[in-house]
């Protein structure tokens, strides 16, 4: 994709995820003129979904391969955990994998749309526990841009009224679907444990959105912005429960910026994408304000340039952080913004943890369909709030936990680890055990809050640079116990699940949480290095995501997080980049930027 | 175009095929349900989408980073000799014989699967491909030594196979001398039971019924409840 049609641009948005996706609908539909620089190749889910195709069909029946980490199937581009030609290293004791996804939409195409807003105290973490940081913002300031956000992309839902479990506003959510059996079994079980089994937030239309409400709501004053979301929306299918959402959607039906936020703005005639732009560096005027960025064409492989009045960098978390770094000059020798010295410092990721079980009462169930929204429609908030606040946890932050199981369809390695339950049957045992045992394993997964701390970093590798001729990134990782200690927790959690449910675990419980844990990266929410906060001397960026040193430069991706709630980044990223964009547009039209 | 729009269509090419009974179900769900086959005149929306099915994707470029996901291709040759592909198949065979609700592992291509496997350019797949290989040697020369110098494991009688496959089919508990030979059965086990349930074959013998698109979505069946001991 390749056009530029404008010849000036009132901003330029480095990436094309869930943030910049996001400032590019809200600035285009504000009439801001927008030139988008994506780094991989134009992606068109409606066209390039692999939907209802079979394992059977894929090479090695779908099976994950170093370029395919998730499967063949899955809906990343040239992306993954290595990407071929752009290194990045780890300090010696550091095993950071750092996942990008070269391609329009970036990774919201393959996400788990998993949804859940960050509550009031997951703002404000240092002020409760005395740990991290406290965002510059607080819960009330965020909660009309979650509810726009929840409201533009369909999340199913409900709202249970659990603490530090925000209630979205009446008519945003969508219905959840019916719980799966196996969801309903884990629930019936959990009441027994004090653990609350609720309604997950997926961004996937259980139903279509009312389109002419919905966009009416959400520009009550601005008739183009309206016709653009109404029209977009109306596009969208509901979910007709087949197919996994990590494949992408055809039908529009789950969230992903190139069927939900890139089409209404383009529709504006306001946004200009240009794909394939490796973004290397910002440049700087003499006062010091940001004019544009270098990138690499990359199928030229020639430095091109291109200027506006604000530049957004919403290229992933320490992506943004490695242009910042990147952007070397006489009046910021460590990086464009960089005066604090904590571009790439207090990198988090998710604490994650996973147990499987095997259920006998599972066992021989009745055939029936349960598929469903392909992700889970229940998942246990964090519930031990009012004990870790009395000091009965050795760990400070919280998690929740996200399981699964049922008569899924079988794909590579199906009743492959039979053995130990079977003691290696073969023949017609093997067989008639398969069908079984088919539909009785869960898995448990935690996903927990790390809290920022001055070990996990990444800085620019003197020795590295990758095939566009960009120096590239080192990762620096140290868990602290808090972390550990949540891990093994959560393996201990899943185990008494398992067990109330009569089942078995099939892994390894381990005491030791250093051995429980995920390695840094692996989970895939790395936000930070690009710290929001309330001082230019303590942090980058302001509550808006602008730079405090280079006004006309904002960073609204999930770089600007000051903590790592155990609630999935990314529906907090498009929140706080809407807030960013009205921001944005408020000072574009006082004329007191660029 | 509008009348097109309030209709389910089936995906040609992944759905699986359903025998008679599971089709009969869908139709029946679908029969029972509004705006799924035809829609009442003042139905405003379609209630299912349409999906489109192309063809193949010429905007991927084919690499093993981004491969066409429509059209799949496995992009290596194989690999296996027709002389080891004949003893895989024997041994697929003793791991998933054909009854009376579906074929054997190798009448659904097992054997031909665990090739592509094999051969395919991965760290992984080139060490399965030296335990597996080796394997095949060392069943046939167990067999020689435990039953006649001129037999190999396929001239094996059925209850002789099974006196080796015994020995072999669950590493905790082979002896030293059958360690190697337990990890190679396990593995084939591995690759057979992938083989064998991704087909279509296999997936109905399994009763899935999952991968087809729903008007809506309905809670668990009552039977199933009662089943889990929550009816």
């Amino acid at each position: 994709m390749r056009r530029k049609r404008q010849q000036e641009y009132d901003v330029i948005i480095v990436g094309s995820g869930a943030a910049g996706g996001m400032c590019a609908y809200v600035l285009a539909c504000s009439g801001v003129k927008v030139l988008m620089l994506e780094a991989g190749r134009d992606y068109d889910p409606v066209t390039e979904t692999p939907m209802f195709q079979l394992p059977k069909d894929a090479p090695m029946r779908g099976a994950g391969t170093v370029e395919k980490p998730f499967g063949f199937y899955d809906a990343t581009v040239d992306g993954g955990w290595e990407v071929p030609g752009e290194p990045y290293s780890s300090a010696d004791g550091t095993d950071f994998r750092w996942w990008r996804a070269r391609m329009l939409g970036g990774r919201t195409n393959h996400w788990g749309r998993i949804s859940l807003r960050m509550g009031e105290y997951d703002f404000k973490p240092h002020s409760r526990d005395g740990l991290g940081f406290d965002w510059p913002l607080s819960y009330e300031d965020v909660v009309p841009y979650y509810d726009k956000t929840e409201a533009l992309i369909g999340v199913y839902g409900s709202n249970e009224g659990l603490e530090n479990t925000p209630s979205s506003s009446p008519g945003v959510l969508l219905p959840p679907p019916a719980p799966r059996a196996t969801e309903l079994l884990a629930e019936h079980h959990c009441r027994d444990l004090n653990i609350p089994v609720i309604p997950a937030h997926l961004a996937i239309l259980s139903q279509r959105l009312d389109a002419s409400r919905v966009s009416r709501e959400l520009w009550p004053n601005n008739a183009m912005a309206r016709r653009v979301t109404e029209e977009s929306m109306r596009s969208r299918a509901a979910c007709f429960f087949a197919t996994p959402c990590g494949r992408g959607c055809s039908i529009k039906a789950n969230f992903q910026s190139p069927t939900v936020l890139l089409p209404p703005a383009l529709a504006t005639g306001n946004l200009d994408i240009i794909t394939d732009a490796m973004v290397r560096e910002v440049t700087l005027n003499a006062r010091g304000r940001a004019t544009g960025v270098h990138y690499i064409d990359r199928t030229t492989r020639l430095d091109e340039h291109v200027s506006a009045r604000v530049v957004i960098l919403a290229a992933s978390a320490l992506e943004s952080a490695r242009i910042l770094l990147n952007s070397k000059s006489g009046l910021f020798p460590d990086g464009l913004g960089n005066g604090s010295g904590l571009v790439g410092k207090y990198i988090m990721d998710t604490v994650g943890a996973g147990v499987g079980g095997q259920i006998p009462a599972l066992e021989n169930t009745p055939a029936h369909n349960t598929d469903g929204a392909s992700a889970m429609h229940m998942y246990m908030p964090w519930w031990l709030y009012q004990e870790q606040a009395r000091g009965r946890l050795d760990f400070a932050r919280g998690y929740h936990i996200e399981f699964g199981g049922g008569r899924r369809m079988p794909g590579f390695g199906f009743m492959g680890g039979l053995a130990p339950f079977t003691e290696g049957s073969y023949g017609a045992r093997f067989k008639d055990d398969c069908r079984r045992y088919y539909g009785s394993f869960m898995s448990f997964d935690g996903r927990g809050e790390m809290i920022p701390n001055a070990d996990c970093y990444c800085e620019i590798d003197s020795d590295g640079v990758d095939q566009w001729g960009i120096p590239t990134l080192e990762f620096h990782w140290k868990w602290s116990e808090h972390e550990r200690n949540q891990a093994r927790h959560m393996q201990h959690t899943f185990a008494s699940i398992i067990d109330a449910m009569g089942g078995t675990v099939t892994g390894t419980i381990h005491d030791d949480g250093a051995r429980a844990i995920a390695a840094p990266g692996q989970i895939i929410h790395e936000v930070g290095g690009v710290m929001m906060g309330t001082e230019p001397r303590r942090s980058v960026l302001n509550q808006y995501c602008q730079s405090w040193e280079v006004e006309n430069l904002f960073v609204p991706d999930g770089g600007c997080f000051v903590s790592n709630a155990d609630k999935n980044p990314t529906l907090s990223i498009m929140a706080i980049a809407w807030r960013a964009s009205d921001y944005i547009v408020e000072r574009l039209a006082s004329r007191s930027l660029g | 175009m509008s009348d097109k729009k309030h209709m389910i269509e089936l995906p040609v090419v992944g759905a699986i095929q359903m025998d008679r009974r599971h089709a009969l179900k869908i139709m029946a769900i679908a029969a029972a349900t509004p705006g799924l086959v035809s829609c009442e005149p003042s139905a405003p929306e379609a209630d299912v989408a349409s999906v489109p099915t192309p063809a193949s994707n010429p905007r991927a470029k084919g690499t093993a980073a981004d491969p066409d996901l429509v059209a799949p291709v496995v992009p290596w040759q194989r690999t296996l000799s027709a002389d080891e592909l004949a003893s895989l198949a024997v041994l697929c065979d003793v791991i998933i014989p054909a009854d009376v609700r579906s074929p054997s592992a190798s009448q659904v291509g097992a054997p031909d699967f665990i090739d592509e496997w094999v051969s395919a350019p991965y760290p992984g797949n080139e060490r399965d491909a030296v335990l597996i290989r080796g394997g095949l040697v060392w069943l046939d020369r167990e067999s020689a030594e435990r039953f006649g110098e001129d037999l190999r494991f396929r001239d094996l009688t059925s209850e002789q196979q099974h006196a080796i496959c015994d020995d072999i089919c669950f590493v905790p508990d082979a002896s030293e001398q059958h360690e190697l030979g337990a990890r190679f059965f396990d593995r084939v086990r591995y690759l057979t039971s992938t083989a064998f349930w991704t087909t279509t074959e296999g997936m109905t013998d399994l009763e899935y019924i999952g991968n087809v698109a729903l008007a809506q979505w309905d809670p668990p069946p009552a039977e199933v409840l009662q089943h889990l001991g929550l009816g």
